[in-house]
């Protein structure tokens, strides 16, 4: 009764836990543009896309990617081999303990009529899967907690999903060894299928098992004489052997039964296999429960990402299906952490301290905001910055075990955080190449919004000198600016300059327009003078420190040696570093 | 000796072709290299953020290279001048050199300053050798004319750089003539291609990018030569929308070194990319001559 409350609850919850989940995949969008796509449309669209692609030649693509990505698990074996064999052992030994064991009633006997769970090759092999299980739980923790690897954050997700396989795993052993030196067990057994019915024979048979079989007994003791143990063999040739191999073969409870057999009388007395037993059940009961709301969710979304993104295209696939994917993907990430250890800019966590600026991490964070979109204003800034920090080098998406399109998820993400209104400085930055040239995605007014608002989020930062007509108040000069440029090699070279315009004549910018400093607000070497007085403000806020090349045609012409480029970078730096601090 | 390979973040997204025909060259020719796994962007789109962010990227990448006792070699001007650079600060500031040194310490990396930074076309040039590389063209161009684009960062700033001089450069140009190519003078040839601020300021990378196309075109060439990912984005794929932004009907093709050099060397087109060009620059196979030709060499 227990058992089946506890099982048609926890099933009750998987299911309805599968279908939130799922219908969040059709409710949920990622991109700017598939917020406008309702979810009936998305629904439909899915359904339309895997009929017509089930019955096109793509069916041939999914079909391999189905035996050598989602089956064999290709794509982790390229990452690493270690952790194949890790992924291949729980997932492959979990799978048979399922398919034998648990399903026994259903799949086992099915197959085999003769199937007892206590008859070889049953009973070795239910180890031997155990066994693998845990081989792969104890590569699992070698690799996050021993073996250091870069950039591998590890979250109470990472952990809650392992310690249930643990502990289903560890409780099943210990089931089982205390089930094979069980006295009570014996007795029920003897009861229930041997014909035994004389007090000789009953302490022959007793005798052989506690023997052979471990069984613990609270009345008989070895050593025994070979008559008694050879009517036992007897008695247990007849009455237990078609069903009952040797424990030994379950070496690992055997094991357990060794160590434990000193307090066997006393654990039998107490229940304790009833205790495991319970264990075991409500362990494998939470793990189904929760399995829709874990990372474990990964089993039926990782699956369909590979075969989705395997027969999509950004630019041939319809849109709807494309918000669909990207929703779906996310629920796939396994925050297995591959991504980061190959992000081109991963190695920027040790300077910048943004966790997000690592794609597993950028992940969790883009995954929380679409589930509730109000996430704290801090919070959004940092996603932001993270989206930004980004070469678009496509490298974490062509490592991910379960095939997301990860570069395509942060191209989305970054118009989504970027257009709804949070000024991002980085955009001023060589970074925006990645995004011009995807230029043609975007409308016009989408693509400049973003600059604009960084570019006013600057004058409003350095609003000093608002006005050309305002006269400069000697007090407001910064000195410390000018010392921090001094500390380096490069920036104190603007100390000799003499303002002879050397610079501006050479700077291809100031050369594509007719009246520079209108346009500009400084040309470069009005940026030099501006340094040596101290007007952090007005060079910030000029078009000119923004729009500089870094092409090095002014440093070459300089005749003072003052490297105009090198303060310039160095001035963006210091001038992203105000804002940064300010927002 | 082999060289550790530097790739650009920009080419397995938008340039698989200079990523292909690089290696089909680099195979031609005999020289090996290796994909250094944990490879990381070079740092350079991050200068104008912060400049120790920049030089912890590249230093990473030179520690790993020094730790395979390999050099690097890069493809792309803006790669091979922010490595430079970074390997630059590393030796000559302490200060910076700890406090990198320290961060990289999690992974077991230490920067001793012993890898060099080379560019391919250095490596062509010097340690092949222009002799050696003619030997090796077996198909030469007939007739073609090439406006040579060196890209800012090959050539400055000089000091730091030291590939040629940037008033009277003439080792890409000899290199391009290797192939039997004409090069032709043009005036805009040491601007810059205008990629820097594209996604910043559209009009202006615009407005750079169209001068040198239009001063290459009327002095004659049939096709832009670059070694720089950034450069051949910028003439490719930002020359497209740029023409049907602007309404220019004629546009002047850009083609990579690589892939001119690899079909002069009798390379298959397809392992070259070249008709994954944006602008159609398929037709640049209408000058191979198949016969051998002597090649006469001038310096410019």
């Amino acid at each position: 009764m227990f058992f089946s409350i506890c099982l048609y609850t926890a099933l009750s919850i998987f299911l309805l836990g599968l279908f939130w989940k799922i219908s969040t995949w059709f409710r949920y969008s990622v991109g700017p543009g598939s917020r406008e796509i309702k979810t009936s449309k998305r629904l439909f669209a899915a359904i339309k896309g895997s009929i017509l692609t089930i019955l096109s030649p793509k069916v041939l693509t999914l079909l391999k990617v189905f035996v050598l990505d989602v089956l064999f698990q290709r794509r982790i074996f390229i990452e690493s081999r270690l952790r194949w064999l890790m992924h291949m052992c729980i997932y492959g030994g979990f799978m048979l303990l399922l398919l034998m064991h648990a399903l026994e009633h259903f799949i086992t006997i099915t197959l085999f009529p003769d199937y007892a769970s206590t008859l070889n090759p049953f009973l070795f092999l239910r180890t031997l899967f155990g066994l693998i299980v845990m081989l792969g739980l104890g590569i699992s923790f070698y690799r996050r907690h021993i073996l250091k690897i870069p950039r591998l954050i590890n979250n109470a997700m990472d952990h809650y999903m392992v310690i249930i396989l643990a502990v289903i795993m560890i409780s099943g052993f210990l089931l089982e060894g205390t089930k094979i030196v069980s006295h009570t067990r014996y007795q029920e057994m003897v009861e229930d299928w041997s014909d035994v019915d004389d007090e000789e024979s009953f302490e022959a048979l007793e005798s052989y098992w506690v023997e052979k079989f471990g069984v613990v007994s609270p009345d008989l003791e070895g050593p025994f004489d070979e008559e008694t143990l050879d009517l036992g063999k007897e008695l247990h040739e007849t009455n237990c052997e078609a069903c009952h191999s040797r424990p030994q073969w379950a070496f690992i409870s055997y094991g357990v039964a060794k160590i434990v057999s000193p307090l066997a009388v006393s654990m039998d007395k107490a229940d304790v296999h009833t205790i495991l037993w319970s264990l075991h059940f409500l362990a494998c009961f939470v793990g189904l429960a929760y399995l829709p709301f874990s990372r474990m969710f990964h089993i039926i979304a990782g699956p369909l990402s590979l075969l989705a993104n395997s027969v999509m295209d950004r630019k041939r696939s319809d849109r709807a299906n494309i918000a669909t994917r990207q929703v779906m993907e996310m629920d796939a990430c396994t925050h297995c952490g591959a991504c980061s250890l190959h992000c081109s800019v991963g190695v920027l966590f040790e300077q910048m301290q943004n966790v997000n600026i690592l794609p597993s991490e950028k992940m969790a964070s883009v995954k929380r905001f679409t589930a509730n979109r109000t996430a704290k204003e801090g919070d959004i800034k940092h996603i932001q910055e993270g989206l930004y920090l980004c070469t678009n080098c496509c490298k974490c998406t062509l490592v991910c075990p379960v095939g997301i399109n990860l570069q395509d998820l942060w191209f989305d993400m970054r118009e989504t955080f970027i257009q709804d209104g949070h000024p991002e400085v980085f955009t001023l930055s060589t970074l925006s190449f990645y995004r011009g040239l995807r230029k043609d995605e975007l409308n016009e007014k989408d693509y400049e919004k973003p600059l604009q608002q960084a570019s006013q989020a600057l004058a409003e930062e350095c609003g000093l000198f608002d006005s050309v007509d305002t006269p400069i108040d000697l007090g407001s000069l910064d000195e410390s600016f000018e010392k921090d440029l001094r500390t380096s090699a490069q920036g104190s070279t603007f100390s000799f300059c003499f303002t002879c315009t050397t610079c501006t004549s050479a700077c291809p910018v100031a050369l594509n327009y007719d009246d520079p400093p209108n346009v500009l607000g400084l040309t470069p070497h009005q940026i030099m003078r501006a340094t040596a007085i101290g007007l952090p403000d007005l060079i910030f806020r000029s078009k000119m420190l923004w729009t500089c090349l870094g092409c090095y045609q002014c440093q070459e012409a300089c005749p003072q040696g003052v490297r105009v480029t090198d303060i310039l970078y160095a001035l963006k730096n210091m001038a992203i570093r105000r804002v940064k601090e300010k927002t | 000796m082999d060289f550790a390979i530097q790739r650009c973040c920009v080419t397995p997204m938008y340039l698989k072709s200079y990523d292909s025909s690089t290696d089909a060259v680099l195979r031609a020719l005999g020289i090996g290299f290796v994909d250094i796994k944990g490879f990381n962007c070079c740092g350079y789109p991050l200068k104008d953020i912060d400049l120790k962010a920049f030089v912890l990227a590249s230093a990473r990448n030179l520690c790993l290279a020094e730790k395979s006792d390999l050099n690097v070699m890069t493809f792309c001007n803006c790669c091979y001048e922010s490595l430079k650079e970074a390997n630059h600060l590393l030796r000559e500031d302490e200060s910076i050199k700890r406090g990198i040194n320290e961060k990289l310490m999690k992974e077991d990396l230490k920067y001793g300053g012993s890898t060099k930074v080379r560019h391919l076309l250095e490596v062509l040039y010097n340690d092949v050798g222009l002799e050696a590389l003619k030997e090796k063209v077996t198909m030469p161009f007939k007739g073609l004319k090439i406006a040579v684009h060196y890209g800012c960062h090959i050539l400055r700033p000089r000091q730091l750089v030291q590939f040629d001089d940037p008033g009277t450069a003439k080792v890409f140009d000899q290199l391009v003539q290797i192939t039997g190519a004409e090069i032709v003078p043009w005036e805009a040839q040491l601007d810059c291609c205008g990629a820097p601020v594209w996604g910043i300021d559209d009009d202006l990378s615009m407005d750079l990018t169209q001068k040198k196309i239009r001063d290459a075109r009327q002095s004659g060439a049939d096709f832009i030569c670059v070694a720089c990912a950034y450069c051949q984005l910028q003439f490719d794929r930002v020359q497209r929308m740029l023409l049907s932004k602007r309404g220019e009907d004629k546009g002047l093709p850009s083609i990579l070194f690589t892939q001119l050099l690899g079909l002069s060397l009798g390379v298959d087109s397809k392992a070259l990319g070249i008709d994954q060009n944006e602008l159609d620059a398929m037709g640049i196979k209408h000058f191979l001559s198949s016969e051998e030709s002597p090649i006469q060499l001038s310096v410019v």
